[in-house]
Formats: structure tokens, sequence, C-alpha cells
């Protein structure tokens, strides 16, 4: 049995997967990136390989892919995570055209085609607002932890409008929220509204093809997938692997490459 | 280098003589400014130097010495001085730079910029007439505002011959002979016809043969980059436009370009990625911004910054040394007109470069600092992926300021865009 495997290193998070030569997911792991992206890399591997039963050289092929890609220094190649969330994305959901991927400090709209290739694609600019770094300094603010922060903004009933674009200063403006009174659920719901607002924009910069996949470390927090289907008025694929998609189609290229030398020289081409 | 590969060192020649001529006409500006002698600020879209040239007044382009600040890697404490003087961050950084500049008493990197007697403008950017208010006000130089009457429609462009475009050449005209006035109360120096015409015979024989240049992209490889070596070219096209030597180079470029395209000589050993550019490129990182795109195999055989940024010289109008004037406002409001309407419906002429070129895809690169050849972009590249499948990347920087460069964020989306033409490429290849 063949294993191939992705190592999405993201600014937050790294996360591991590894697949069988049928493309199932055998293994995974995430762990804090921290501040050694090359540790990170090496850890996050290890421990996939740790709880898949396997050994290294039984894994025949590994890609990089996320922000510290080339610091996967044990990894055959480097992919962006742009390709490998779409591959992903793909994968998990073959009817998908358009993904969107929110993670620790950036968001990304991704055009696709039925093949997973990326037709078009938009990322926030040297700002981290809509991103997942905006729900941290909420979380920071209010005091509430991170996996809270969606079910409690499910709860709310009139959400305040976060008028602010800077991450930073979202920090004072909740604060100014709860010196006048709101409900932490009413802040934190308009919290999550002002991020879908940018998210949206970035994906109509794209165009938005249904159907659309939630992928990324962001997409497991309900209220940021309320927030968003409201504002789209359609629903989201969203995986329990969503957080994994990253790796998941840096595994899925590293199969490609596994299958592609081991077809005879004539068919080679077609799995290059 | 003189082998057979490469007879007289002529692969390479046209950057280096490029590099020493545009090195002179700094050398040249540092001793006007030390014996205080006259100067004309001038931009690139629409110079009138062959006017100005007639009364010997040496050119100063304050676009060229900003951006070389920028490639130089001192634009930030020319930017910082501007705004600490009250810019604002969002101003274009052409201007801010600039006003530093002035304010150090012309001081720059290459050396010293002498002050303006006059500046001549036209409106293919409306920032230029902001910009030269500065200049009215800090030297009381006399601002001259060419009006150049645009199209500005799509599909819409009047030619020689048509009775609008002879009303337009006519106001032209009339402007210009304003400016010669101007120039002869300023100099004390009189008009004269004959070296005007061999100032318009220089300008007529770098035309041609910087239209030939770009047009020896066409060939597989291509024989020059036009984003790096484009860039150069352009400095010896705008800073010795109407000069024997600036005919000269681009005659020895076309011989270069010729050369290397019979010997299958390209600007990168495997190339796999023919691209145009849009915009204004990345100076603070320009080496390393044209790296990100040829470690893939990618390089850039045209760009609208070699249309806009030449004035429209591109397009190789031949000045009538008959009618002098006539003809030189007859080539203003083409290659003005033109080089605005690259801004404009840059989608039309992407179209006609696409199959021309033989073009796997186009770069976006739209900067915070300049609205006029920004704005659009967004919306020429939606309009051109309509008409055509033509795979493109968008990517935002500055064409000055580094606090707004990302390199690792630009070489994320670089990257991505490779890996899509890598596959796209492959799938084409297997359906034969």
């Amino acid at each position: 049995m063949a294993y191939a495997a992705g190592v999405d290193v993201g600014s937050t998070q790294t996360k591991a997967v590894i697949v069988d030569e049928h493309g199932r997911i055998i293994s995974r792991a995430l762990i804090d990136t921290g501040a050694n992206v090359v540790k990170a890399a090496e850890n996050a591997y290890q421990t996939c390989l740790d709880n898949g039963n396997l050994r290294e050289e039984e894994v025949e092929y590994v890609i990089g892919t996320g922000y510290g890609r080339y610091r996967v220094t044990f990894g055959n190649t480097q992919i962006t995570e742009i390709s490998c969330h779409a591959r992903g994305a793909v994968n998990m959901f073959p009817h998908t055209r358009t993904v969107l991927d929110m993670g620790g400090q950036d968001t990304k709209a991704i055009r696709v085609n039925a093949n997973g290739d990326v037709l078009d694609f938009c990322m926030n600019d040297k700002c981290a607002a809509g991103t997942g770094r905006f729900l941290g300094a909420a979380s920071a603010a209010l005091e509430i932890p991170l996996d809270d922060l969606g079910p409690t903004a499910l709860k709310a009933e009139r959400p305040v409008r976060i008028s602010t674009t800077c991450t930073v200063f979202a920090e004072s403006e909740v604060l100014s929220w709860l010196g006048k009174g709101k409900k932490i659920e009413d802040i934190l719901l308009g919290v999550h509204q002002s991020i879908a607002s940018r998210s949206i924009g970035l994906l109509r910069r794209v165009g938005i093809d249904e159907q659309i996949t939630f992928t990324g470390g962001v997409a497991k927090n309900v209220g940021m997938v309320k927030a968003l289907e409201q504002n789209l008025g359609l629903n989201l694929n969203v995986s329990p692997e969503s957080h994994f998609m990253g790796a998941l189609g840096a595994a899925l290229f590293a199969l490609d490459h596994i299958l592609a030398s081991r077809a005879p020289l004539g068919a080679r081409e077609e799995h290059a | 280098m003189s082998d057979g590969k490469n007879p007289d060192g002529i692969v390479g020649r046209g950057n280096r003589e490029g590099a020493d001529l545009f090195r002179d006409w700094f050398d040249q500006l540092d001793k006007t400014a030390k014996n205080k002698g006259p100067s004309a600020y001038v931009f690139v879209m629409g110079s009138i130097a062959e006017i100005l040239r007639v009364f010997d007044l040496p050119l100063v382009f304050p676009e060229i010495n900003s951006l070389q600040t920028a490639v130089r890697r001192v634009a930030h404490e020319y930017l910082g001085q501007a705004e600490d003087y009250g810019y604002s961050p969002d101003i274009c950084g052409y201007v801010k730079a600039d006003v530093a500049l002035q304010i150090r008493g012309g001081d720059h990197p290459m050396g010293m910029i002498p002050k303006p007697t006059l500046a001549v403008i036209t409106n293919a950017c409306n920032t230029y007439i902001k910009w030269a208010e500065i200049w009215e006000r800090m030297f009381h130089a006399p601002v001259f505002t060419i009006d150049i009457p645009g199209t500005r429609q799509a599909g819409q462009s009047f030619l020689p011959g048509d009775s609008d475009f002879e009303r337009d050449r006519r106001y032209v005209q009339a402007q210009l002979n304003e400016l010669i006035d101007l120039c002869q109360q300023l100099t004390g120096l009189s008009f004269d016809i004959d070296r005007f015409r061999e100032i318009l015979h220089h300008t007529n024989r770098m035309n041609i043969a910087w239209k030939q240049v770009i047009e020896f992209n066409r060939n597989h490889p291509s024989v020059f980059n036009a984003l790096t070596d484009g860039t150069i070219y352009l400095g010896v096209s705008n800073g010795l436009r109407g000069n024997p030597e600036a005919s000269l180079f681009f005659e020895k470029l076309r011989e270069e370009m010729e050369y290397k395209a019979s010997k299958g000589i390209g600007t990168l050993v495997d190339e796999k990625y023919r691209l145009v550019f849009v915009g204004v490129p990345c100076y603070p990182i320009f080496r390393r911004f044209n790296e990100l795109f040829t470690e893939w195999g990618g390089t850039f055989v045209n760009s609208t910054y070699l249309w806009f940024a030449s004035g429209g010289a591109n397009r190789g109008f031949e000045y009538d040394l008959n009618r002098p004037l006539e003809s030189l406002a007859e080539g203003l409001l083409l290659s003005v007109r033109d080089a605005m309407d690259s801004m404009f419906h840059h989608n039309l002429a992407l179209e006609e470069i696409i199959d021309e070129y033989d073009v796997d895809g186009i770069v976006f690169h739209p900067i915070k600092s300049c609205r006029t050849v920004s704005t659009g972009l967004a919306d020429g590249r939606r309009a051109l992926m309509e008409a055509r499948d033509i795979p493109s990347l968008f990517i935002e920087s500055d064409m000055m300021d580094r606090r707004v460069v990302s390199e690792a964020q630009m070489k994320n989306r670089i990257d991505a865009f490779f890996e899509g033409l890598a596959s796209r490429k492959q799938r084409e290849a297997l359906a034969g």
C-alpha cells in the first residue's frame, strides 16, 4: 500500500494528513505552529505518522503547503495552500465551484473547475480584518474561549454593527459596546457578521458559483457558518475535516506524483 | 565578450549602453543643478521634448527621479519626509518623493536635480496638474498645461483624415505655438525651425526602431523582458528623446534583438510561460519581483507600461518634417491619447496582444498610490476574462511604498498562479 502526506504549515496551526493510494484519509494531526516553524512541521508529521501507526519510510511522497511550506524540510516539494485547498475541497465535495478558506491571518476566495484546478483567487491584503485573527481579538476582549465564540453568537437576538475594518481597533469597538451595556452574544454576532461581510466581498471578486465549500480553521465556528449562510442566502459545504483541507489537498497532489511515477511510460503524462 | 555566440558583445549591449546613457543624463542634470542652469520639468505621457530641446532646456522627469529612489531603496526616506511635511500616505508616491527631493534642495541618489525654469504637463494624468502646482508655489515656475482631447470611448478613435481629429489637432497645435512663445520669453532664444526638424528626425528614428524592438518579442523565445529590460529602454526613450544618442541606441537595440531572434537567444534558458504585465512595476523590490516570475520560467513579453510610460512612442509614429509643428501636434494627439487609452480600455489592446505575442497569462498589478493606472484594472480584467479564456493574476502593491509591499504574500499568489498555468498547460497537452 502506498501512502502520501501533506503538511500544511499555517500562521496559527500546522496540520498533517496521510492518505492511502485510494485517497482515503488514514491519519491526521494538528498542532500549534509556535515560533519554530521547522519544528512544528516535523512534530505535526511525526504525530500524524504515529496516529496512523505508520513508519516514515512507508510514506513515499510528502508535499508542504501553507505559508511555512518551504520550512517543511523533509518534504519532496511545495504547493501553495491556494491550490491545495481547492484540490481538497473538490475532493471532499465534487460539486464545489467556489472555496472560501478562512485561516488565522488570511482569508481566500478561490474559484475552481470540476478538476479542482484554480481558475481565479483573491485574498485579503496586508490586513487581518475578515480573518480568524479578528475573532481572536474579540475572544481576548470578551474573555471567551475561541471555541465558545460561535455557539455564543448563535444566541444573539439584536446583533450590534461593528464598523471598524481594523482588527486592532475592533477590540476597542467591542469594549465600547460592552460599555454601552450590549449583550455579549449580540456583540459576538456583530463580530461574525463583520467578518462574513468582508469575506463575501472577496467571494464576489472571484465570482460566486455554487456550490461553495467553506474550509480552514474558522469553518469549525458554527456562528461564522451561520453568518455567512445568512448573508449569502445559501448553504455552505462544511466538512468535519475543513481544518485539514489544505493538508489533504497537498497529500492528494503527493499521491498524484506517486501514481504517475508508477504508471507505464506512455500513461505517465495522464497522472503527472 | 566577442566570440561566435556573442559577436562584439551584442547580446546585452542595450542594457549596458542604456544604463550608461541614463547615468550620463543624470550627470548632466547634476552639472546643470550645480551651475544653477535652467531646466524643464516634464512627464512621460507627453513630454514635448522636441520643442524644449530647441531651447536647450535640459529635461527633468520627476516621475523617473522618484522611481529611481525606490529602485535604489531609499524611497521610504523621501516618502517619510513628505509625510512629516503633511502629505497623506495615500497621496501618489511619485509626488511625495519629489516633494521631499525639493525640500532637500534637489538632492537625489543619482546626483543633484536642477530647479524648474518651467513645467510642461499634459492632462494624461490628473495628478500631473496638482503636482505642477507644487512647483508653481515653491519656485514660481510657470506651468504650461497642454490639454489633449482624449477619446476615452471603447472602440472609438479618431484618426488623421477625420474632421474631429483635424479639429483636435488644430487645438493642440495652437497650444504648442503658445508654448513656443513662452519658451522664447523664458530663454531669450528664437525658435529654430531647422533644429526642430532635426530633433523630430531623431525622434522618428527612435520611434521606428522602438516599435520594431517591441515587435521582436513576438519571437519564441522572447528577446527582452518587457518589465526589467523594458524599463531601461523606457529611461532612454524618455530622457534622451529627440537626441541622436537615443536614436542610435534604439537602432543598435533593434540590431541586438534581430540578432537574438535569429539565433534563438531568449531572456530565459527555458521560457515556459509568456506573460503580459499590466500596470506600473513594483519598484521597491524591482529585481526580486521579476524573479518571482522568472523562477517559474515566466517572462514578460509585453507590458502596458511600455505603452503609456513611453508617451505612446511604442506606436512608432513618424513626424512629417515638411510640416513639423502640425505633425508634432498630430503625433502628440495620437500618442498621448494612446497612452491614456491604454489605461482606460486596456482589455481591447490586450486581446490583440494575446494572439500576436502568443501569451499564456496576464499579470494585473494595481498599485496603492496611483489611481490613474489602477482604477479600472479590475473591471478591465473582468471584461478580458469574459472575452477570452486566458489565465490572469491580480496582485496589489505599490510602485514606491515598501510598507504596502509584502513579498511573502506576493510570492504565494504568484506561485498559485503558476501552479494553475502548469495544470492548464498539462491538460491542453493531453487534449492534443
